[in-house]
């Protein structure tokens, strides 16, 4: 709206003025310059209401920053989530975690799912973000990447180290520095997942896989392998397999996987991209081995004993989905007191047990074998040492590097 | 209207006018043309005049997007993702086409011969939209399952081999490609010829029937000389109303089609949402947008029926 000129004038407007200017055979009356006008209004006009639109730049939007903390006197908190990641007790409806928060802290939790998928939930909130508007959220979860462009962008609240003590002793040391938010100053872990091949032993029928080359390469697996379409979760995967590190790769790197992949593509070995919906694929058969996210197979274990899954010798990747305060939140210090609760140690493994995810809070793992030894032996809940150092994340990408990537990698899955 | 006037006065009613009714009336048809209007300018031309600058604007996230006039935006995306619209228009005809041969003796049943079961069959046309258009999609992952009973059966029959030769399917399966695509929006959209079609058919005269059978036409005749065309509105509508939010459609591509299966609807979206391109992701909406109302223009034009419906 910023390039809105409203003395700006019309052509036709501006024909009809250098008429009378001129002082030639047509001088300018009240009507003629009316009518001008009103055939501009309805031609030129109507490009010119088309440039009053536009998006302002992300930095310059900061109408209201850091709106006030009404968290003293309103004792409430709007928790935006994803679906099926936090402990619900056996009616379906509770959350205890959330209900323990509120007993200490006198904080009521308004808990909605609304996350399905980074890219959508950031379609919903980007234009109120960008004018600087509330969006009625005080704490959402959102994936590194886009945790990354929300902080360039400027649309997040800087955390109170003050309201955060826990969270600052017990965060593990390897979540503590990532290179899009070095030191938390704007977001801590909520649960990690780590990126695993899934296959369907029925399915697979004694082929081996033992890494994503497999996937790629193996001819009898045509048109039976399924990869991710989260861009970062399927290159990072594929940067690993051809030896690269996805926390610094290159230009070249990146094209050298897509080509890879490409030729898997061309020949038919690969069936689909897939969003969490390869979980039925996978249960059926359909899909007989795929890149699977490590949470969703500990659920999918225990409905199908069909499915299993490996961790590559080369490595694999793992991904944060933080907490964060969107700006303009109406109950910061709220907020701030959530992602403190979440991080002593016994909430922590209340919540990791049900969601079967990784808990980046130290002591967690001590806390579940209290109440589920089984669970915390299982390292796609607490990675092993030596898994630690085989696991890598996807670096910072920057906004043109971000849409460059994603244009490659979208044009490799058809669109 | 002039003969009329020239003929000569009748005599004038007995009854001299009362003074002429009050003005009131006149603006009554805006007043209640005013709730329509509205709603087309805030969810219909807003949004379009939006999409239409977007489309035109340069920029990115970071430094803001511009109005700059950037017509070359259209002729980009156009080159660049031209297989996907003729993918679109031909997955949307296909469907079209199967809806009309599936739909046609459906609606025909149910107005001729349908008797008592008539609103019972009705209901049943209109069931499926009783639960979500997500889950009804991923229905058809279970039906055109690899290791299914259909795929089984094609497999023994070896029509698999006929489709997987003409590219419809690939090896011995058929999700993952663009027959299951066509099939799933066959189905998601079949309501839409049936409904209309029904509603045309229902309207004819049984008696005109009746009177071409004295003529000596033999049901065959009948059909193609009585029927058929008078219920060319509902086909007409009924094709519109499957080929429109086909060619649009994203959700069966992405679910039952692979890579070599995605239509302008899955490139708008990821452009959108993904690549955050939005001036293509606008562009490709319009030419879209352009490209329907052209062949829709030139489709009722030909198709020789001055009502739909």
């Amino acid at each position: 709206m910023e390039q809105y000129e409203p003395d700006r004038l019309t052509s036709a407007r501006m024909a009809a003025l250098r008429r009378s200017v001129r002082g030639g055979r047509a001088p300018l009356s009240r009507r003629s310059l009316l009518r001008a006008s009103a055939g501009g209004a309805l031609t030129v006009g109507g490009l010119g209401a088309l440039s009053a639109c536009g998006i302002p730049a992300a930095g310059q939007t900061q109408g209201g920053t850091s709106a006030e903390d009404h968290s003293a006197k309103e004792k409430t908190v709007n928790f935006s989530n994803w679906p099926v990641y936090i402990d619900v007790d056996e009616s379906g409806k509770k959350h205890p975690t959330l209900d323990e928060f509120t007993r200490q802290t006198g904080i009521a939790v308004k808990y909605n799912e609304d996350i399905n998928d980074n890219n959508e939930f950031f379609g919903k909130v980007k234009p109120q973000l960008a004018s600087g508007q509330d969006t009625g959220r005080d704490l959402m979860v959102l994936t590194d990447w886009l945790a990354a462009r929300m902080i360039r962008l400027g649309w997040v609240e800087k955390l109170d180290p003050a309201n955060l003590p826990h969270a600052f002793t017990n965060l593990s040391q390897q979540f503590r520095g990532p290179d899009w938010d070095p030191g938390r100053a704007y977001s801590y872990p909520y649960q990690g997942v780590s990126n695993v091949i899934a296959y369907n032993k029925k399915a697979l029928d004694g082929i081996e896989v033992k890494s994503i080359s497999d996937m790629l390469d193996n001819p009898k697996l045509k048109g039976r392998v399924a990869f991710l379409s989260e861009m970062r979760d399927t290159m990072g995967m594929m940067l690993i397999d051809m030896g690269k590190d996805p926390a610094k790769f290159t230009d070249d790197d990146y094209d050298a996987a897509i080509a890879r992949l490409q030729k898997a593509v061309d020949k038919g070995q690969i069936r689909r991209f897939t969003g969490n919906d390869y979980t039925s694929d996978l249960a059926k058969g359909d899909v007989a081995v795929c890149l699977a996210w490590g949470g969703d197979i500990v659920q999918l274990q225990s409905d199908s004993a069909d499915v299993d899954y490996i961790m590559p010798e080369a490595g694999f990747t793992v991904a944060n989905d933080n907490l964060m305060v969107p700006r303009g939140a109406r109950h910061k210090a709220n907020a701030e007191r959530l992602i403190d609760f979440y991080y002593q140690p016994k909430q922590a493994a209340q919540l990791v047990a049900y969601t079967a995810f990784i808990s980046p809070v130290d002591g967690a793992r001590e806390e579940l074998a209290k109440i589920d030894k089984p669970a915390a032996e299982n390292p796609l809940l607490f990675p092993t040492k030596d898994m630690v150092a085989r696991s890598h994340s996807f670096r910072a990408l920057s906004d043109k590097e971000e849409a460059a990537y994603e244009a490659k990698f979208a044009k490799l899955t058809g669109a | 209207m002039a003969a009329v006037t020239q003929a000569p006065a009748p005599p004038a009613p007995a009854a001299p006018r009362q003074k002429p009714p009050r003005k009131r009336g006149r603006l009554t048809p805006y007043w209640l043309l005013l709730p329509g209007i509205l709603w087309l300018v805030v969810f219909f031309a807003l949004p379009m005049i939006y999409q239409a600058s977007t489309s035109v604007q340069t920029g990115s996230l970071e430094e803001g997007y511009k109005v700059t006039w950037h017509f070359v935006t259209y002729w980009d995306a156009l080159s660049e993702y031209w297989p996907q619209f003729v993918r679109s228009v031909l997955y949307a005809a296909s469907a079209t086409i199967l809806c009309l041969l599936l739909g046609y003796p459906l609606a025909y049943l149910l107005a001729f011969r349908a008797g008592r079961w008539r609103n019972l069959l009705l209901v049943l046309v209109i069931a499926p939209f009783f639960t979500s258009f997500l889950i009804r999609t991923l229905a058809w992952k279970t039906i055109l399952a690899d290791g299914g009973p259909l795929v089984g059966a094609l497999n023994a029959l070896h029509v698999l081999d006929v489709t997987s030769w003409l590219g419809w399917t690939s090896g011995d399966r058929v999700l993952a490609t663009p027959l299951a695509v066509v099939c799933g929006l066959t189905y998601n959209f079949l309501p839409f010829m049936i409904l209309p079609l029904y509603t045309s058919l229902e309207r004819i005269d049984p008696r005109l029937h009746e009177a071409a059978g004295d003529l000596y036409a033999k049901p065959v005749t009948t059909f193609r000389k009585v029927t058929f065309p008078l219920s060319m509105p509902g086909v007409v509508s009924g094709t519109l109303l499957t080929f429109i939010p086909a060619a649009g459609d994203y959700v069966n591509a992405d679910l039952l089609g692979s890579t070599d299966t995605r239509m302008v609807g899955n490139v708008i979206q990821t452009q959108f949402l993904r690549i955050l391109d939005y001036p293509t992701a606008a562009a490709l909406s319009f030419i879209l947008m352009a490209a329907i109302l052209a062949m829709v223009t030139v489709y009722i034009r030909r198709s020789g029926t001055e009502d739909l419906v």
